[in-house]
C-alpha cells in the first residue's frame, strides 16, 4: 500500500497540474472502477443479509409476498433453542451430527493433507506433478457428481463392501447410507453396553445424553469419508505452498548445527508451518459447518435424521416446510457457531506461540 | 528402501483418489445386471453404450449442459470485468474511502455461503429474478476472492508502464484498458479458471433459484434429480448416474489438466491471505 502513496505527486510534477485536481480525478475514477463490484456486493451480499436478519424475526412462508409476513418477535429463535418440541429436537440432532462431522473431518483432512504434502515435497521425487495432480483432482469436481459416485461405491453390492469382504473374514453387506447406528454406540455394543446407563437418561434440548454421545452414524461416516477425500487435495496444496516458502538456509543451518531429521522437523518445519496450519484449520472448520450438497444428494438428512445438519435444516425448513423465518434464524445461529469456533481456534493457536 | 516406501504410499493414495473416477467411467459402459454382479470391476463384462445414448438422446442432459455453459460463460465474463476493475482501483488509484471499502470486501469474504441461502432467495424474489438466467448469473457475477486476487496482482506490478501511458495523455481508463489489463493476463487467466470451476459446479444457487423451472436447470442440479437421497439405492440406474456424473466432471477435468498450474496458483495465493 505504501508504494502507491507517492504516485500522485510524481504525476503532478511531470504533467504540471495542480495536485488537488489529479487527486479529484483519481477519486472519481477510483469510485467509478469499484462501483460495479460495490453494487453487486450490496445487492447480493449485504442487502440479503440485512433482509434475512429482519425475516428471522418474522413469520413468512416464502410463498407469498414478503409484505404478507407477520412479526413474531424472537419466536423463531425460541423454537430452536428454548421451546421443547420437534423443531428444537431436530435442531439439536443437526448440531450433534455436525459436531461429530467437524471433529472427524477436520483432523483427518488436515493430517492427511500435511503428510501428503511432506511426501510430495521430498527432494528428488520423480512424478511429483502427477501425484500432486492426482491428489488435487477430486477437489475441483462437482460435489453432486462425486456424491453420486460415492453413493455407488457405498451401495450394498458396491466396491466398499467388496473390498471389505475380501479383507475381513465373512461377507460384509453393510447398507452404509441407510445405517443410523452411531459409531460410539456400536463400540459400546461390542463391550456389552446396549442401552443408556441410568446416568445418561437425562435430556438436553430434547435429545437424551445417550443420543448426544452416539457418535456419527454409519451413514454420516460415509459422507465424512467423501468429504475428506474431496478436500484433502486443496489443503495439501496449501501446505505445499507453505513448505516451499520456508527458506532453504534455515534448514541448512539446522543441518550444519547437527540437527537430526526429527529435530529439524519439529524445531524448524513445524513452527514455520504454523500460519498455514492455522489457515487450513480455519477454512476446514468454516467448510465443515456448512456441509450441504453431499447430504442433499446422498441421504437427504436420513436415516433417522442422523445426517441432518444445520445447513440442510436451513434448506428443509425454508424451502420444503415453508418456514422461511425459522430457516433464516438457523442460518444466523450457524454463522455465530462458525465465528465462535474460529475464535476459539485463534485463541488456542495464539497461546501456543 | 525408504524411497520404495515413499512411492508405495504415493501410489496407494493416487489409486485411492483416482479409482472412483475410473470405476464410474467403467460403470457407465456396463449393463445394469453387469453392475449388480461386478460392481467393483474396472472394465465392463458386457459392453454397452445404452447409458450414454440415454444421457445424450433421451434426457434433458443436453439442455442442462447448454444452461451450465451459458451461465458459466456469462458469470465468468462479468467476474473478470468487475473484479479486475475493482482490484485495480483498490490497488493503484488514490481515493478517499478506499480503506473502508476494501475492509468491506474482506468482510464479505468471511460470510459463509449457507448464510446467504435464504437471503439471496428473498432478494431475487423481490427483484422477480426467480426462475430466470439472470437469477443464476447475477449473484455469481462478482466475488470478493477474485477482487482480492486481482488487487494482490496489481500491487506487485511495476507501475512505470501505466505512468508512461498517462504522461502520453491516456485517461485512467485507457491506461487501464490498453496497458494494465494486457499485462495482467496471468492473473486474469487464474481468475477465469477459478471462476469457471466455481460457477460450473455451483449447486446451492440453482437449487434455490430455478428449482421450479426445469428449462433453467444446470448440470449439477439436473444431475441431482436423478437419484436424490436414495439410501439403499438398489433401484438406481447406476450406469446413467455415472455417465451423468462424468459428463458434469469432464469439462472441468479438461480445463484442470490443461491449466493445472493456474489452479495451483489460485490456491497458493488464497493461502497467502491468511
Amino acid at each position: 500500500m505504501t508504494t502507491v502513496v507517492d504516485a500522485p505527486p510524481a504525476q503532478a510534477k511531470s504533467r504540471g497540474r495542480g495536485k488537488s485536481r489529479i487527486a479529484g480525478r483519481q477519486t472519481l475514477a477510483g469510485w467509478l472502477f469499484v462501483s460495479p463490484a460495490l453494487v453487486a456486493l450490496l445487492a447480493f451480499f449485504v442487502a440479503p443479509i440485512l433482509l434475512a436478519l429482519w425475516v428471522s424475526f418474522r413469520n413468512w412462508s416464502g410463498l407469498t409476498p414478503i409484505s404478507d409476513s407477520t412479526s413474531n418477535g424472537a419466536h423463531n429463535y425460541q423454537d430452536l433453542l428454548a421451546r421443547s418440541g420437534v423443531v428444537r429436537g431436530d435442531f439439536a440432532k443437526s448440531l450433534r451430527n455436525n459436531l461429530y462431522y467437524v471433529l472427524g473431518v477436520v483432523p483427518a483432512q488436515t493430517i492427511l493433507a500435511f503428510l501428503l504434502a511432506l511426501v510430495v515435497n521430498a527432494k528428488l521425487l520423480k512424478g511429483r506433478t502427477f501425484f500432486r495432480t492426482a491428489f488435487y483432482f477430486p477437489s475441483v469436481t462437482s460435489s453432486i457428481a462425486v456424491a453420486f459416485i460415492f453413493v455407488f461405491l457405498f451401495s450394498p453390492a458396491g466396491v466398499v463392501n467388496t473390498v471389505l469382504s475380501a479383507l475381513l473374514p465373512g461377507k460384509v453387506d453393510t447398507v452404509w447410507l441407510d445405517d443410523s447406528d452411531g459409531l460410539i454406540h456400536i463400540v459400546l455394543g461390542w463391550l456389552g453396553l446396549h442401552h443408556a446407563p441410568g446416568a445418561l437418561s437425562g435430556e438436553f434440548l430434547d435429545l437424551s445424553w445417550w443420543d448426544w454421545l452416539s457418535g456419527p452414524s454409519v451413514a454420516l461416516s460415509s459422507i465424512m469419508v467423501l468429504a475428506t477425500w474431496t478436500t484433502t487435495g486443496t489443503f495439501m496444496l496449501m501446505f505445499l505452498a507453505g513448505l516451499q516458502s520456508i527458506p532453504v538456509e534455515l534448514d541448512e543451518a539446522a543441518m550444519i548445527d547437527g540437527a537430526t531429521n526429527r529435530q529439524r522437523f519439529f524445531r524448524v518445519t513445524l513452527p514455520m508451518m504454523k500460519p498455514t496450519l492455522f489457515l487450513v484449520l480455519t477454512l476446514g472448520v468454516i467448510g465443515t459447518w456448512q456441509v450441504f450438497d453431499q447430504v442433499y444428494a446422498m441421504t437427504a438428512g436420513g436415516p433417522q435424521k442422523t445426517t441432518l445438519t444445520p445447513a440442510y435444516l436451513v434448506y428443509r425448513e425454508g424451502f420444503e416446510n415453508t418456514a422461511m423465518g425459522r430457516a433464516a434464524a438457523i442460518a444466523f445461529i450457524v454463522f455465530v457457531i462458525i465465528l465462535i469456533f474460529t475464535g476459539i481456534q485463534r485463541l488456542v493457536l495464539r497461546k501456543e506461540r | 528402501m525408504r524411497r520404495a516406501i515413499r512411492y508405495a504410499v504415493l501410489t496407494l493414495f493416487a489409486v485411492f483418489f483416482l479409482y472412483p473416477f475410473v470405476l464410474s467411467a467403467a460403470t457407465s459402459f456396463k449393463t445394469r445386471p453387469d453392475v449388480a454382479a461386478h460392481a467393483a470391476s474396472p472394465w465392463p463384462h458386457e459392453f454397452s453404450v445404452r447409458a450414454w445414448t440415454d444421457v445424450f438422446l433421451h434426457s434433458d442432459f443436453p439442455l442442462w449442459t447448454f444452461n451450465s455453459l451459458l451461465v458459466t460463460v456469462l458469470a465468468t465474463l462479468a467476474r473478470i470485468f468487475i473484479d479486475s476493475l475493482a482490484g485495480y482501483s483498490l490497488a493503484r488509484l488514490q481515493w478517499r474511502g478506499r480503506g473502508p471499502i476494501f475492509a468491506a470486501v474482506v468482510a464479505v469474504l468471511a460470510v459463509p455461503p449457507i448464510v446467504l441461502t435464504v437471503p439471496r432467495f428473498l432478494v431475487l424474489k423481490e427483484m422477480s429474478l426467480l426462475d430466470s438466467y439472470a437469477g443464476l448469473v447475477l449473484p455469481l457475477a462478482v466475488d470478493s476472492v477474485g477482487i482480492f486476487l486481482m488487487k494482490q496482482f496489481f500491487e506487485q506490478m511495476p507501475k512505470e508502464l501505466e505512468e508512461a501511458a498517462r504522461i502520453d495523455g491516456a485517461s485512467i481508463f485507457q491506461a487501464y484498458w490498453h496497458v494494465v489489463l494486457p499485462l495482467a493476463r496471468p492473473a486474469l487467466l487464474t481468475l477465469t479458471i477459478l471462476s469457471f470451476q466455481g460457477v460450473w459446479n455451483e449447486f446451492l444457487l440453482p437449487l434455490i433459484v430455478v428449482r421450479a423451472s426445469p428449462s433453467h436447470w444446470t448440470l449439477p442440479f439436473g444431475l441431482s434429480t436423478l437419484g436424490r437421497g436414495g439410501a439403499g439405492g438398489q433401484s438406481f440406474d447406476y450406469p446413467v448416474m455415472m455417465a451423468g456424473s462424468l459428463l458434469t466432471i469432464i469439462p472441468v477435468a479438461i480445463v484442470f489438466i490443461i491449466f493445472q498450474r493456474f489452479f495451483v496458483r489460485g490456491v497458493a495465493s488464497s493461502g497467502v491471505k491468511g
